[in-house]
């Protein structure tokens, strides 16, 4: 492929003295979706909690757009902290408690990263955030505080909140398992749209019948490493390895 | 400056200061004991469905909590004599301690009461306990247990707060702390032992507690 | 005219007294407030922020202060400092007590203010590129300031309450003016009452504004 927007190369981590990764390649395309599928403690949060640094690896490369993420130089120079912020915000992440900026209205909660970190003026940045609230379809709730809007409004300015940033790669982590059942809809049609305009994704998910529907690509994690990818007919309907099988058995898709 | 730090004047005189010290505690003990009745009993009169009963425990919260507690010891100690109540020095504080114990033991207990849920004395009710018999059987013992943490809390303040008597010339720590300042001008020596024995107290105290904390929990 | 003989003779004609020993309590109260409030933020920020050995240091002087009443605190202070050669009047060694046992206490409530904010917090905004100053500027502090707010509130009414000790030491505050007045008129329950009625009234406005305080940003919900 063209250069990859996001490679992920021989990614170690541990905690404490446990390897949570063992070893990760990973290579996303501009305009791909992927999803990440797996087993509690299989690493695939930890793998997505690596590529924005927040959370530290001591083996292997992340780049992203060809620029090295965290550490730089053959010495692996750890980067400096405002390096790091400056890098974080090539990438957008979606958490799984929302994590809204609770004493800001849903525009400013947009609108913050718009101006301190892109350093875009007053004007410009309400602009672009009024423009993303409106397409997460919440234009009249802009100046309601997150305590004044439901589950999948908070998450839907979440998205709204990251995507304005611009970033080359979005990161989901477990977006809907936070959600009313009936709230979650909502949220993975605006995740749908996103993916049809061909915004890269990296999605890590429980929802097993989304990922089957909006992925190019599915990735199922285990025990720290990448046990099996491919497009998601396959996976889904043909899984190769024994543990997928009992995986997607148990998931009952 | 030419200031030679000599710790022999206070080691001298400190059998003074240790009594100083348990009478501080033993005062502690009782005030937080008669204050954990008087609280009890305004917690339940706030809950009350009588307003005059709410009226007069939140009166007197509101009042106790927001006077100086040096205030109240004069008050009591010079006042109560003129309508007849003859009390000692270390009784009158005593009394006082307590109703100031009472006045912020009464939050602890209120907001441990609100804490609990309200199926335990419905379920108390059901199996045909009378109110009474549901308070003390069901909701005061697993209220107490709660409000353990706070109840700790308070004790060391008011073991703190004992160090006023002072002000009125019982012999407590700090009283003699004083003396012994005045008599040997050994200004740094006498402070800094007083300090460390008040802190030293405390975190013994803390960490009694937090032992009692473990072995009153309830296993889960 | 007021008679002479009556109580409120005795009020009218100590009210200048009383006047002034109000003053001193307001001021040292307010001095206190204000300049712990300033070293407890300090000493807050050094026990979440610092590196090791700053957060130890910092740590045993809380601990230290915390666990020794007020009352030693002033007297250790007034005997103490003019021992060391710095000359202070009872007001400022009395002053110098209240504000470290006031920072000790903001110290303690912002210390954890900020540490019972979600770490999600801290992660969502560097998601967005924000650099740690701008976290703790935007995201941070705003909240942790509104978490502590009650709490602050009542270390201000202790502090008015704390005043009370610097009469022991000789200031001129309201409860010396008033233990004077009464050796003169041996009126103790009335003017005990008077002033127990004072700092009632004070630290009453105190709550009330507080409350008034955290309505106002209080957030919608």
């Amino acid at each position: 492929m063209a250069q990859p927007i996001l490679q992920i190369e021989n990614l170690h981590k541990k905690f404490k003295d446990a390897e949570v990764l063992k070893g990760v390649d990973l290579q996303l395309a501009t305009g791909d979706v992927v999803s990440i599928i797996g087993s509690s403690g299989s690493g695939k949060t930890t793998l997505l909690r690596c590529v924005n640094m927040l959370e530290e690896f001591h083996q292997g490369r992340i780049l992203i757009d060809g620029e090295e993420i965290g550490y730089s130089g053959p010495q692996r120079k750890a980067r400096k902290e405002s390096e790091i912020a400056r890098q974080r915000a090539m990438t957008g992440m979606v958490f799984q408690q929302f994590n809204l900026f609770p004493h800001m209205t849903a525009q400013r909660n947009v609108t913050l990263g718009l101006t301190k970190v892109k350093k875009l003026p007053a004007a410009e940045a309400n602009a672009v955030a009024e423009k993303w609230l409106a397409r997460v379809g919440l234009q009249d709730r802009r100046d309601h505080f997150p305590g004044q809007l439901s589950g999948g409004q908070q998450q839907r300015v979440a998205i709204a909140r990251a995507v304005a940033m611009n970033p080359k790669v979005m990161l989901f982590d477990e977006v809907t398992s936070a959600l009313d059942p009936e709230l979650v809809n909502e949220v993975l049609s605006v995740i749908q749209d996103l993916a049809t305009e061909g915004m890269t994704m990296l999605l890590v998910t429980h929802e097993m019948k989304f990922a089957f529907e909006v992925s190019d690509r599915v990735v199922f994690m285990n025990q720290g490493r990448i046990e099996e990818e491919g497009p998601p007919e396959e996976l889904f309907r043909k899984p190769k390895s024994q543990r997928l099988a009992e995986f997607l058995k148990s998931s009952k898709f | 400056m030419g200031y030679h730090l000599n710790f022999g004047a206070v080691w001298r005189d400190f059998d003074l200061l240790l009594s100083g010290l348990g009478l501080g505690l033993a005062l502690a003990i009782v005030s937080i004991f008669i204050g954990c009745w008087i609280g009890l009993a305004a917690a339940f009169a706030m809950n009350s469905k009588h307003a005059f009963w709410r009226r007069v425990a939140s009166w007197y919260v509101t009042a106790i909590r927001n006077t100086p507690l040096l205030v109240l010891i004069l008050f009591a100690f010079f006042v109560l004599p003129r309508f007849g109540i003859r009390l000692g020095k270390v009784e009158s504080f005593t009394v006082t301690l307590s109703i100031y114990a009472g006045a912020y033991l009464t939050e602890v207990f209120r907001g441990a009461l609100l804490a609990l849920p309200r199926g335990l004395r419905e379920a108390g009710l059901a199996i045909g306990l009378t109110e009474w018999q549901a308070k003390v059987w069901i909701i005061i013992p697993i209220m107490l247990r709660n409000a353990f943490p706070a109840l700790g809390n308070n004790f060391i303040s008011l073991f703190k707060d004992t160090s006023l008597a002072a002000a009125i010339a019982v012999p407590e720590l700090t009283y003699y702390a004083r003396q012994i300042n005045v008599n040997t001008f050994r200004v740094v020596e006498t402070w800094m032992v007083a300090s460390l024995m008040y802190v030293a107290a405390c975190y013994l105290i803390a960490a009694g507690l937090r032992f009692f904390e473990r072995r009153l929990a309830i296993p889960r | 005219m007021v008679e002479q003989g009556t109580l409120l003779y005795e009020f009218w004609v100590s009210r200048w007294a009383i006047l002034q020993g109000l003053g001193t309590t307001v001021l040292v109260s307010l001095l206190a407030i204000v300049l712990g409030t300033f070293l407890g933020i300090f000493v807050g920020l050094m026990l979440v922020y610092g590196r090791f050995a700053s957060r130890f240091v910092v740590r045993m002087y809380v601990d230290f202060v915390r666990g020794t009443p007020v009352f030693v605190l002033v007297l250790a202070s007034f005997y103490l400092l003019s021992q060391i050669g710095i000359q202070l009047t009872a007001f400022q060694a009395g002053l110098f007590a209240l504000v470290v046992f006031c920072s000790t206490h903001v110290g303690e409530n912002l210390r954890g203010a900020l540490q019972s904010l979600p770490r999600g917090q801290t992660e969502a905004a560097k998601a967005i590129g924000l650099t740690f100053p701008q976290i703790f500027v935007y995201v941070l502090a705003p909240q942790a300031l509104r978490q502590a707010l009650p709490a602050w509130i009542n270390t201000a009414t202790e502090m008015v309450k704390a005043s009370t000790l610097l009469s022991v030491i000789g200031v001129a505050e309201l409860l010396l003016v008033t233990r004077q007045i009464i050796s003169r008129n041996f009126l103790s329950l009335e003017f005990y009452f008077l002033a127990g009625l004072i700092y009632f009234l004070i630290d009453y406005a105190i709550e009330r504004a507080g409350k008034a305080v955290e309505r106002r940003v209080a957030l919608p919900s």
